[in-house]
């Protein structure tokens, strides 16, 4: 018989080949969190440029001390599903105010945003409907697909004219969900939301939003690319997690369906793992609390944005889409970029390094996430660092003397 | 019965970097040396080429142009009723 690990053989060789020095990016070890913005990496004070601590809440007193007060009044866990002995007063608070923020009818609590969309996308689509998605997907959406037993249909990355073709073709016997992202987390590029809520509209179908990358980041009160661009009503679907801007761990859904509660007895994700613990529901319920109503964040981490691409932009480095808390550098030459991370790494910016199949159209990359919580300085330094290594490596051609 | 074959055949030609005699019996993993990404994008290329929807469900059974061709020719019929 042959080896059941055989098959990673070609993984394994590929990951050989990749030629890292001193660290790999799944060796890095953060020793010590100083801020949500440091890190002591390998013994170095490092700048964290790439945790996607949007709102660099992680460290927020508040966030702090409502989880501490949880984890004394209610202890470490739930050692239950939601729908046994895991729901507590915080969890439904918790949806509450997310459902508020939303201004709809419903919201239900994850335990983490990859279960969210595998727990509503895969139980919202059944065998008799069809999932259409952006072929720029994250990978919880497409193994959502992959669980589900809906007829799966892949759309061009944010193209409402490939979309609307798409839908036409399917004609108008089936329920269509579509799927698409506020913030694609690779490129840092925005979803038209706009037009694809109109083609939408046209063809009957519902949409599910994920906003994961934008929720705190876009909109009046942080809801996300669908509050930007004024549809949130004509959303049937919000996904989302805590993992990001709200600083801790888990996933949420909010819809205005009438049946949506129905779900709670019918999504396998939600039923039969353990909900968060105490503490983590506390601390989101105040990070949901701060973002809705604290814009100044929101503000702080968009002059940090602007900052990063128009510092990488004038050293002449080419960036994967228009400014946003997500900044993509394009590397050509892939161990070129693999050389770079480490380089970055050794000189103190920790970024994340992302390569195909993980990104789109082959691209190595980069890729920055900003923090509300960045200095002016902490960026320039990281502009600083990454022009002078990709000067030494002659990415970016010497200055003129 | 209409017969796609040949047109997968030319569709495949500007994607086939390795140079690669193409036939019915081809793999998509490991003759053309396709990943996943690149055999969805063509799935797309073909869609827009056949005017059909091809499921990404029929994906894991399809491992031949061959098998493609079939698929896609079933489709065709469907369509055309
Ligand atoms: C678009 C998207 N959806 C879902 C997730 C999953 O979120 P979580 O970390 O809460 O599982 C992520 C995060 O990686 C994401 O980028």
């Amino acid at each position: 018989m042959a080896d059941l690990f055989d098959k990673f053989d070609p993984m394994i060789r590929a990951r050989e080949a990749l030629g890292f020095v001193d660290s790999s990016p799944i060796d890095v070890v953060m020793e010590q969190i100083i801020s949500p913005t440091e890190a002591v990496i390998k013994g170095k004070r490092t700048i964290l440029a790439g945790t996607n601590n949007y709102l660099g809440l992680t460290f927020d007193p508040r966030c702090i001390k409502a989880a501490h007060e949880a984890l004394d009044a209610a202890g470490t866990g739930t050692t239950g599903s939601r729908v046994l002995n895991g729901t507590y007063t915080g969890h439904k608070a918790l949806e509450a105010a997310i459902a508020r923020l939303y201004g709809a009818e419903h919201c239900m609590v994850f335990s983490t945003g990859f279960l969210a969309n595998i727990a509503s996308i895969g139980t919202i689509a059944g065998k008799d409907d069809v999932i259409v998605i952006d072929a720029d997907s994250h990978a919880s959406i497409y193994d959502a697909c992959k669980m589900s037993d809906a007829t799966i249909v892949r759309f061009k990355h944010n193209d409402p004219d490939d979309l609307d073709k798409r839908l036409r073709r399917l004609g108008t016997d089936a329920n269509v969900l579509i799927v698409i992202e506020g913030l694609y987390s690779m490129l840092g590029d925005k979803a038209p939301m706009k037009e694809l809520v109109e083609v939408k509209n046209r063809h009957g179908a519902a949409l599910m939003v994920d906003e994961a990358h934008s929720l705190g980041v876009f909109g009046e009160t942080g809801c996300g690319v669908v509050q930007e661009a004024g549809v949130m009503h004509d959303v049937e679907f919000v996904v989302g997690t805590f993992s990001k801007s709200v600083g801790t761990i888990g996933g949420y859904c909010v819809s205005n369906h009438p049946k949506f509660e129905i779900l709670r007895l019918a999504a396998r994700p939600y039923m039969f793992t353990a909900s968060l613990p105490p503490s983590v529901v506390a601390s989101a319920l105040k990070a949901v609390e701060i973002l809705g109503s604290e814009p100044q964040h929101r503000e702080k981490l968009w002059r940090n944005a602007r900052q990063l691409h128009e510092g990488l932009t004038s050293a002449g480095f080419n960036l994967g889409a228009a400014p946003s808390p997500v900044v993509a550098v394009k590397i050509d030459d892939r161990d070129m970029a693999v050389r770079l991370w480490e380089q970055l790494l050794n000189n103190g910016v920790y970024v994340n390094l992302a390569m195909p199949p993980a990104t789109p159209q082959g691209l190595n990359l980069l890729r920055c996430s900003l923090s509300a919580a960045h200095t002016e300085e902490q960026v320039r330094t990281i502009v600083d660092t990454f022009e002078r290594l990709a000067r030494s490596n002659s990415v970016l051609s010497q200055p003129a003397a | 019965m209409s017969n796609a074959l040949d047109e997968i055949v030319t569709l495949i030609a500007p994607h086939n970097r390795k140079g690669v005699a193409v036939t019915a019996s081809s793999t998509f993993a490991t003759d053309l040396e396709w990943d996943s990404l690149t055999v969805m994008d063509f799935v797309a290329e073909m869609e827009d080429h056949f005017d059909i929807i091809i499921p990404l469900n029929l994906l894991p059974d399809l491992e031949t142009v061959g098998q493609v061709a079939d698929a896609v020719n079933q489709l065709i019929e469907k369509k055309n009723g």
